[in-house]
Order: C-alpha cells, then sequence, then structure tokens
C-alpha cells in the first residue's frame, strides 16, 4: 500500500508539474497585458509600461522561456508572482480559496449526501410515487441553468423574509454583513445566513446527479444475489438494504464524488457571481479580461492540483470501502 | 412423525403468468426431499414464495405451514424471524451469494446474530467452529478474508455454514452444485450431508440434475409447467415411473456408467407458462398422448403407497427407456483409426502475464494455461477434450482456432502447419474448420434473421446462398419457414440448432464445438447430441468435442483426452479410459459423477478430492496432480513420492492396451464407475 502511494504521488507530482507549466505557457501567450495600458489617459511612455511589465514578470519583449523559468522558480518557492496591478497572487487567492473551499466542501456534502439517500430511497421503491417524484424534479432541475435556478432561489427567499418570518433570514449577497456588531455567535449566525442560499443552489444541482446515480446503483445490488443471502438468513429488509445493498452501491459513488469535488473547484463560478461571493472562479474570469497572466496561471496549478488531490482520494476511498481493490 | 413443512396449493403467479401451479408436499424431520425439474418448471420460484423471498411483484396463494404455522401472509417481521432460524437456504451461484465487502467471518457471525442474543466476539467464535465444520482449513485465519479470496467450492461451504448456523429444522439448496466442478460438486454434496447430520434437519434439494438427486435423497418431487407431476420415493421414481415424462427424462440423460446408445429426447419444448396447453401440458410432447389428455389437466392419481403421477394413463407406464437400453447391451466399437489427420497439436504452449497496477504495469508471475498438451484427430474421428475450469481447455481451443503461429509447440490443421501460413491458406483453413460455441442465444446476432444468420459464411466465402440454406435448416431438423424468423423466436434447442447449422454451411471438415450443449436441458440435450451424432456419419466430419460433462462425451466421443492444469492427464479410446481409467485424476473424476441410478448411486464409493485446483499460475513441481492425488497421499511409499515430485510424468501407452496412455508414474487401471 505505501508503495502503491508512492508511486501514485510521484506520478501525480509529474502531472501537476505539466499541467501548470502548460496552463502558463498557454496564458502568457494567449493574453497580452500591454493592452491594458493602451487606453489610459494620459498614456504612458513605453519606457515606463516596459519598466512595469519587466518589474511584473510580463513584459512580452523578455523571451517566453526566460519568463517561463522566472515564473516557475518563484512557484518552487511558493510564490505565485504578482497580479497585473502589482498584488500579490498568493495573498489574494488565499483569501479567494477559503471562500471558495468553505462554499463547495459544503455544497458537495449537503449534495451528496443527500442525492445518495434520494437516490437510494427511490430505488428501494422503484416506480412508486417517490422514484417518479425525485425522478421527475431531478430532470427539471438538471435541465434548468444555474443562472436561473439561483434567481429562482433568491426570489422565493425574499418572498419567505417577507411573508413568512418578517424579517432577513435569508441573506442574498456576499459572504458575511459588512460592519455588523454583534458577539462571536452574532457573526457565526451572520455567516451560515449567507450560507444557506448558495450553498443549496449549489447543492440543488448535485443532488439531482447523485441521485440518479445512485439510483442506479442501487438498481444493480437489489436484486443481487448476496442481498438475497443476507434477507435468508434472517435480516429484516432494512438491514439487508442498508447494511449490505447500499454498503455495496457506494462504491462507485464514492469514486464520482470525489472527481465532483476537483471539477467544482473552479466551476461553481455562477454561484460566486450571483450570490457576489469573492471565490476563485469569479477570479478567474476577472483575471483573464484583465490579462491577468499570473493569476489565470495560479488559478490553473490549483485546479490541477485540486483534481489530482481529488483523484487521489478517489482511489483511497475506493480501496478503503472495497477490498477487492486492496489486494 | 408430523411433517416439519407442509406445503399445499402452493400458487405463485408474475403478473397474471402462473409460474407456480397448485404444488403440494411435506417435509419430515431428516428427511431429503429432491425437487427436480428443467428450466421454467417453477421449481426455484415455488422455493423462493416459501422463504418470502419472491420479487414485489409475484402473487403467492395457497398454503405453506411450519411446524403448523402459516407463512404464506405473515408480515416480514415475522418471516425475517423464521428465515435463517428455522427455514435457511442455500443458493446456487456461490460467486455471487456473499456480500464482496464484508469478511467471510463476520457475514456467517451475522447470520448468528440476527437470532441468538450472543457478543459479537462469541458470535465469531461460532463462525470459525461453523467453518471447520464445512471443512474449511485454517478456519480461524480463514474467517478474517473476503469471499473473493475463496474459490466457487470454498465460497458454496460458507453458504452452508451460514444455513447451518441456527440450527434450522429445514434447509432448502436450490441448485446448491449446479455452478461447480463435478470434484468440488462431490465435496459439496458431502458437507450438505456432514451438515444435515449434525443439524438433522430436513433438506428441501432442488435440482435439475437426475444424478444429484438419486444418491442424496429419500422422496422424488418431478415438476414440470409448474406443477408436480410425479411423487414418490427414490426408487418408485427412477425404477417405476408412472408418468411418461419421468420415464422420458431418464432415457434421456447421458449416462457416464453406459456406453453409446442414441439417447431418446423429449420432442418439442417445454410450453411457455403464458400460453399452456389445453389439458395436460406435457400431452404434446407425450408419446402416450390419447385425445383425453387434451380435455383437462390430469390429477396426481395415488398409484401405489405415497406414490403419485399426473397420468391419466399411468397404468400403462413402464420404464422402457431403461428396459430398452438394457436390452441393447454395451456395442463396443473398437474401430482402426483413421489413416488420415485432420488436426495434430504437438506440445502446445500458453502462458498469460499476469499484470499489477493501473499505471505502472508491471508482471507479477506468468499463468501456465496449456503446459504442453499433445493430441490428434483423424479423419471421421470425435475427440472429447474434457477437464474441470481453470484446466486450460478453452485455451487449447481457442489457440487452435485462431491459427496463429503457438507460443511453444505445433499446431497442424487440415495439413497446414499454423506457424507457415500465408492469408489465403489461412482464409481457406477457416472455410474447413468451424465452431459452434457454448451460449446459443449469445452467439447468434438477435438483429438479424436466420436467412441472415446462415448466409454469412456462404457470402463471406463468396459462395451462392439460396438452396444452401434450405438445406441447411432441413438437415439439422428446422423447417424452412423457420429462415425468416430472428433468434429470440427459438427455444434454445432449436438456437443451437441454428449455431450448428450457420457451422456446417460451408462444408467443414472438421467442428470445434465449445460446450455445445452444456447451456440445454436435458431432454433437449439429447436430441442435440443424437443430431451431432448422425450428422458426422452423414457428412464425414470430425470433432473436436470441449466439455466439462464427461456422461456427454461418453455417448459422442471415440476418444477423450482428460486436462489437469494445462496438460493431459490420460488419453486414449471412450471405451477402454471410462471402463478402466488408469490416471488417479480420471479415476477421481469419473467416480465423482453421481448416476442416476440410486441403487448403484448409494452403494459407490466415491473417491474424494481434497481441496481445490492449484493456481495455474503457480503449478506444484513435478506431477501437477501430486497436490490432490490420493494415491500419492495414501499409497505410495516416499521412495516412490520422490518421482512425483521431480519428474513431471509425460503420456506413456499403457501396457496391453490398444489405445489409452496416461500420465502417470505409477499407472493402474481400475473401474470405478
Amino acid at each position: 500500500m505505501a508503495g502503491f502511494l508512492a508511486r501514485r504521488l510521484l506520478n501525480y507530482a509529474v502531472l501537476i508539474v505539466v499541467a501548470a507549466s502548460l496552463a502558463y505557457l498557454l496564458a502568457a501567450i494567449a493574453l497580452d497585458p500591454r493592452s491594458n495600458y493602451a487606453d489610459r489617459t494620459p498614456k504612458p511612455p513605453a519606457t515606463v509600461v516596459d519598466a512595469q511589465l519587466t518589474a511584473l514578470n510580463l513584459n512580452d519583449k523578455t523571451p517566453l522561456l526566460q519568463r517561463y523559468a522566472t515564473w516557475a522558480g518563484g512557484v518552487l518557492h511558493g510564490d505565485f508572482g504578482k497580479s497585473v496591478a502589482g498584488a500579490s497572487v498568493n495573498e489574494d487567492l488565499k483569501r479567494r480559496m477559503g471562500v471558495t473551499f468553505r462554499l463547495v466542501m459544503l455544497g458537495l456534502i449537503c449534495g451528496s449526501l443527500l442525492g445518495v439517500l434520494l437516490g437510494a430511497a427511490a430505488a428501494v421503491r422503484q416506480y412508486g410515487w417517490f422514484d417518479r417524484l425525485t425522478t421527475g424534479v431531478s430532470f427539471v432541475v438538471l435541465a434548468v441553468p444555474v443562472v436561473v435556478l439561483a434567481n429562482i432561489l433568491i426570489l422565493l427567499a425574499s418572498w419567505a423574509n417577507f411573508r413568512l418570518f418578517d424579517r432577513q433570514v435569508f441573506l442574498v449577497s456576499g459572504e458575511y454583513s459588512v460592519g455588523l456588531e454583534a458577539g462571536f455567535w452574532g457573526h457565526v449566525v451572520d455567516r451560515l445566513q449567507h450560507l444557506i442560499l448558495p450553498t443549496v443552489s449549489l447543492s440543488v444541482g448535485l443532488i439531482a446527479v447523485f441521485s440518479r446515480y445512485q439510483r442506479n446503483m442501487m438498481l444493480d445490488v437489489i436484486g443481487a444475489d448476496f442481498v438475497r443471502t443476507a434477507l435468508a438468513k434472517g435480516l429484516s429488509r432494512r438491514q439487508a438494504l442498508t447494511r449490505h445493498a447500499l454498503r455495496t452501491a457506494l462504491i462507485p459513488v464514492m469514486t464520482y464524488f470525489a472527481f465532483t469535488f476537483g471539477a467544482l473547484l473552479t466551476g461553481a463560478t455562477f454561484t460566486e457571481k450571483i450570490f457576489g461571493w469573492h471565490g476563485l472562479g469569479e477570479q478567474l474570469i476577472n483575471s483573464i479580461f484583465t490579462n491577468d497572466v499570473n493569476t489565470v496561471a495560479a488559478i490553473s496549478f490549483l485546479a490541477a492540483v485540486s483534481v489530482l488531490c481529488a483523484s487521489l482520494a478517489s482511489d483511497l476511498l475506493h480501496a478503503a470501502l472495497d477490498p477487492r481493490v486492496r489486494a | 412423525m408430523s411433517p416439519v413443512l407442509e406445503v399445499s396449493d402452493l400458487t405463485v403467479s408474475f403478473g397474471g403468468v402462473p409460474a407456480v401451479r397448485g404444488v403440494s408436499y411435506s417435509v419430515r424431520p431428516g428427511e431429503v426431499l429432491g425437487i427436480v425439474g428443467e428450466s421454467g418448471s417453477g421449481k426455484s420460484v415455488a422455493s423462493a414464495a416459501i422463504m418470502g423471498l419472491l420479487p414485489p411483484g409475484a402473487r403467492v396463494t395457497g398454503s405453506v405451514r411450519l411446524h403448523g404455522r402459516e407463512l404464506i401472509g405473515a408480515s416480514q417481521r415475522q418471516l425475517a424471524a423464521f428465515r435463517g432460524k428455522s427455514i435457511s437456504m442455500v443458493f446456487q451461484d456461490p460467486l455471487s451469494a456473499l456480500t464482496p465487502v464484508y469478511r467471510v467471518g463476520d457475514q456467517i457471525a451475522e447470520a448468528v446474530r440476527a437470532h441468538q442474543r450472543v457478543s459479537k466476539e462469541n458470535a465469531m467464535v461460532k463462525a470459525v467452529e461453523l467453518l471447520d465444520l464445512v471443512g474449511i482449513p485454517r478456519p480461524s485465519e480463514r474467517a478474517l478474508a473476503f469471499p473473493h479470496e475463496f474459490s466457487g467450492g470454498m465460497r458454496q461451504r460458507v453458504v452452508i455454514a451460514m444455513a447451518i448456523a441456527n440450527d434450522p429444522d429445514v434447509i432448502i439448496c436450490d441448485e446448491p452444485t449446479t455452478a461447480l466442478d463435478v470434484t468440488i460438486q462431490a465435496q459439496v454434496l458431502e458437507v450438505l450431508k456432514r451438515a444435515q447430520a449434525k443439524t438433522g434437519a430436513a433438506i428441501i434439494m432442488i435440482t435439475h440434475d437426475l444424478g444429484v438427486v438419486a444418491g442424496f435423497a429419500d422422496r422424488v418431487l418431478v415438476m414440470y409447467a409448474g406443477r408436480a407431476v410425479e411423487v414418490g420415493a427414490v426408487d418408485d421414481i427412477y425404477y417405476r415411473m408412472r408418468m411418461p415424462y419421468t420415464a422420458g427424462l431418464l432415457g434421456s440423460i447421458p449416462r457416464v456408467d453406459r456406453g453409446r446408445q442414441p439417447l431418446v429426447p423429449i420432442e418439442g419444448h417445454p410450453p411457455s407458462p403464458a400460453a399452456l396447453p389445453p389439458g395436460c401440458p406435457f400431452a404434446p410432447r407425450c408419446p402416450m398422448r390419447v385425445e383425453a389428455c387434451d380435455d383437462r389437466e390430469p390429477p396426481l392419481f395415488e398409484v401405489g403407497a405415497g406414490h403419485g403421477a399426473a397420468c391419466i394413463r399411468w397404468e400403462e407406464v413402464r420404464p422402457d427407456g431403461l428396459a430398452r437400453q438394457a436390452a441393447a447391451g454395451d456395442t463396443s466399437r473398437l474401430r482402426v483409426r483413421g489413416e488420415r489427420t485432420v488436426l495434430a497439436v504437438r506440445g502446445l504452449v500458453k502462458d498469460y502475464p499476469l499484470l499489477r497496477g493501473a499505471v505502472f504495469k508491471r508482471r507479477v508471475g506468468t499463468v501456465h494455461a496449456v503446459a504442453g498438451v499433445s493430441f490428434d484427430i483423424r479423419q471421421g474421428e470425435t475427440l472429447g477434450l474434457v477437464g474441470e475450469s481453470g484446466s486450460g481447455k478453452t485455451t487449447t481451443l481457442t489457440q487452435i482456432l485462431e491459427l496463429v503461429p503457438p507460443q511453444r509447440g505445433r499446431v497442424v490443421v487440415l495439413g497446414h502447419d499454423t506457424a507457415r501460413l500465408s492469408r489465403g491458406e489461412r482464409t481457406e483453413i477457416r472455410r474447413d474448420m468451424q465452431v459452434v460455441f457454448q451460449d446459443p442465444l449469445a452467439s447468434l446476432d438477435p438483429r438479424m434473421t436466420v436467412h441472415d444468420i446462415l448466409a454469412e459464411p456462404l457470402r463471406t466465402h463468396g459462395r451462392p446462398a439460396g438452396r444452401r440454406i434450405r438445406e441447411l435448416l432441413a438437415l439439422v431438423g428446422l423447417e424452412s419457414s423457420h429462415a425468416a424468423r430472428y433468434p429470440q423466436d427459438f427455444s434454445g434447442g432449436q438456437r443451437q440448432r441454428i449455431g450448428i447449422a450457420r457451422a456446417l454451411a460451408l462444408e467443414p471438415r472438421l467442428l470445434v464445438l465449445d460446450e455445445p450443449v452444456s447451456a440445454l436441458d436435458v431432454s433437449i440435450q439429447a436430441g442435440v447430441i443424437n443430431l451431432l451424432d448422425s450428422l458426422k456419419d452423414r457428412l464425414g466430419l470430425s470433432y473436436l468435442f470441449v466439455a466439462h460433462d464427461l456422461a456427454v462425451v461418453r455417448h459422442i466421443a471415440d476418444r477423450v483426452a482428460v486436462m489437469y492444469l494445462g496438460r493431459i492427464a490420460e488419453i486414449g479410446q471412450v471405451e477402454a479410459v471410462y471402463d478402466a481409467p488408469a490416471h488417479p485424476y480420471t479415476q477421481a473424476l469419473l467416480s465423482a459423477i453421481p448416476l442416476p441410478d440410486p441403487v448403484r448411486e448409494r452403494s459407490r464409493e466415491r473417491i474424494l478430492l481434497e481441496g481445490d485446483l492449484p493456481s495455474p499460475a503457480n503449478p506444484p513441481s513435478g506431477c501437477r496432480f501430486r497436490t490432490r492425488c490420493p494415491k500419492f497421499r495414501a499409497e505410495l511409499t516416499d521412495e516412490e513420492r520422490s518421482l512425483c515430485v521431480t519428474v513431471e510424468p509425460e503420456v506413456r501407452p499403457l501396457n496391453g492396451a490398444t489405445d489409452q496412455g496416461a500420465a502417470c508414474h505409477y499407472a493402474e487401471k481400475r473401474g470405478v464407475v
């Protein structure tokens, strides 16, 4: 197992280097930071622009490989360089990573747990009313874009705030209320109030996907011989279904879970934008518009790392759940 | 003694289609009731209904009383209290009957804890005891293993251990040995007997194998089209049957103890439960049918003490199948072998690398699937290649069919060495050597009509189809109107006939048959065997017949080669090998096959092999069979054994035999059947 892990990690390190280098080179070729200075009034002199770009390691007059070497040297020391505005990319991304991570983790856990439960419950009574309902709703949710879904949620929430609670329970913008004067618990409650809607909008889609997937996996095992064996030895239907069927049907879903995490880290862009969260997805879009090569490269690097971490986690989870692959 | 389980008028239907139609029987404590029937006769459904394990769509009526308490209509909670405690079950497929993610010991302990208030530790202790009882070596260690680390036979032992965990009163065994090799089947039946002796439980043995029932059961119930058609003591059923179906079934079984006589198949095929014929459901296939048979379904007539048969002409039914066979006697065919060799295999070797790792593949070993196999087939001859799973017979077959140079050794097909074949020659040989596969449905394209299926090889080789297709259909006993239909419109036996017709389309000289009848019911199987036999004589074909069923091979083959772990253990003329096998493995294999003859079966002494087939990745040194060899274990001296350990025996002709050879240093002829 240790040998297996070591080989895996080495393998991943190589993949991360390749992915990050390609991302940097692509960004450095495609984006043009010099154009940022073109429409400034008054137009700065060419030498000043050059000096400034060189300081940021963004000057396209420096050979590409030399820029890459400088950047890679920095990355090896944990420094991702400076943004076009001259601020540290590290500082900015560290904050944003926390934001995105909080949102994605919570959304993913809620989404996968609920999705698995709903899918399993639907499979137990295949073609029952619950199965038909979840199937129908899942397809509707999958068909509606996140933008629409999130806005519907906002409308519903403000209606609920106004009609049901008569105060602001669901907060629709930002991560926390600026200038709030309330003790520690007050802040916690405030953050939670901000968290509910984005988490829900992120989870709903995941629930739909997971419940479909889990339902099919569960249907595969419900008719399996070993579930019949479990019943034949005197377990109740509930015990047989949870301990034997669900436990076995979880194996393929868990691998899927880990991969979704990698994809979501940068994929929560719309949710972040709509709810005014300043996360990685939002910054990726912004940095492309501002020709911010270093930020784009750094976010790509983070995405690569998280996808590979997720893939490693999925392998480990798979091995933990399934004795057949451990051998 | 009052019966422990009473089933009366049990009926099961799925969406209005009846699967079981009024079955009644009772079982006394310690009794073994065999329920036999072909696929679709409702035997498994009836037992699942007793356990309450049918899928939700099933409608069950009638009565099942366990110790006088009604089970039909009981709540799930009540049923769960019975299941595993008073009635337990052993299933057909041991490979999928255990949950793959839990340790074997835990799964048995779970069965214990489902009904007994014991601590986890005590349940585990009990689980280890049970594993020991069912004959698993090093039980405390093996209890911690996962199901995938067990072989099929070992898993079935685990399932039996689970079934007897709570000392049940009734054990239902649903085809418990069907998925296992014969030597393993003999072991598992032995374990079942031991389990019964330990618990004193009644056993309901559901099987299609009349041999298994003959030696094991006290009473037998024969099912056909969802009904019991004959019930009685085991000797009554086998020697004094009163139902034509039972007689037909017994007449159609190929037997390992009888020489080559034509089998008597039952005409037609079992009726579909959705469209049962009026009157007696067996009437359309019955040789004794009269008009009155179609009037109404006959009840179970009392034809003797505890013997019932559902036939209006029961008084006229005679076990004529048996009488005729006994009268025919053994027609031995000490023929001279043909001149021309159609297939010669010399020292064939095939290894497969054993790879590990997903990203960095590395070789961790070599599977020696075939390790030096030699045989030849002459014109007009049938060679039966038999062996248990893992013996390398399928690899040998694919090596021959591939027509590429073998890894080592030589394959000469119809005079052409496969190592020196040009493209054109290869195509030519493909025309002369055709193949029939095991699964008749999977080997026919469901989107092609029978006409297209038969025309395809003809078109490929640029021959006109047209009339040839009608000829082919007539040749295999199908009608020319069948050409427009699709494979799914046919029964299993008919599909296999289509497969045979396709193989014959190009008038081949050599036919390779890969388990051609093992997927068919016995009554159908007999017809296909007879067809193959008559085709060989009429068309002058040669067969390479690969099978695991030694009885079938005895009926069709002229010569037989027995394989063990990639090598040939014994080869020779069928009569010689079956009557006086010289290799200890052949002897064990033949003695493990149950005979459909209760008296002989009860008096037979079995040579039981110990353990499982060793891994072909790591075969034993010297003789490959020595680790399981009864002779090596019990009869040889230490000095004699050292030869077995160090030197791998080659096939040597036996003294005084015309055509029989065995790969054993101490080969000795012995009758075992």
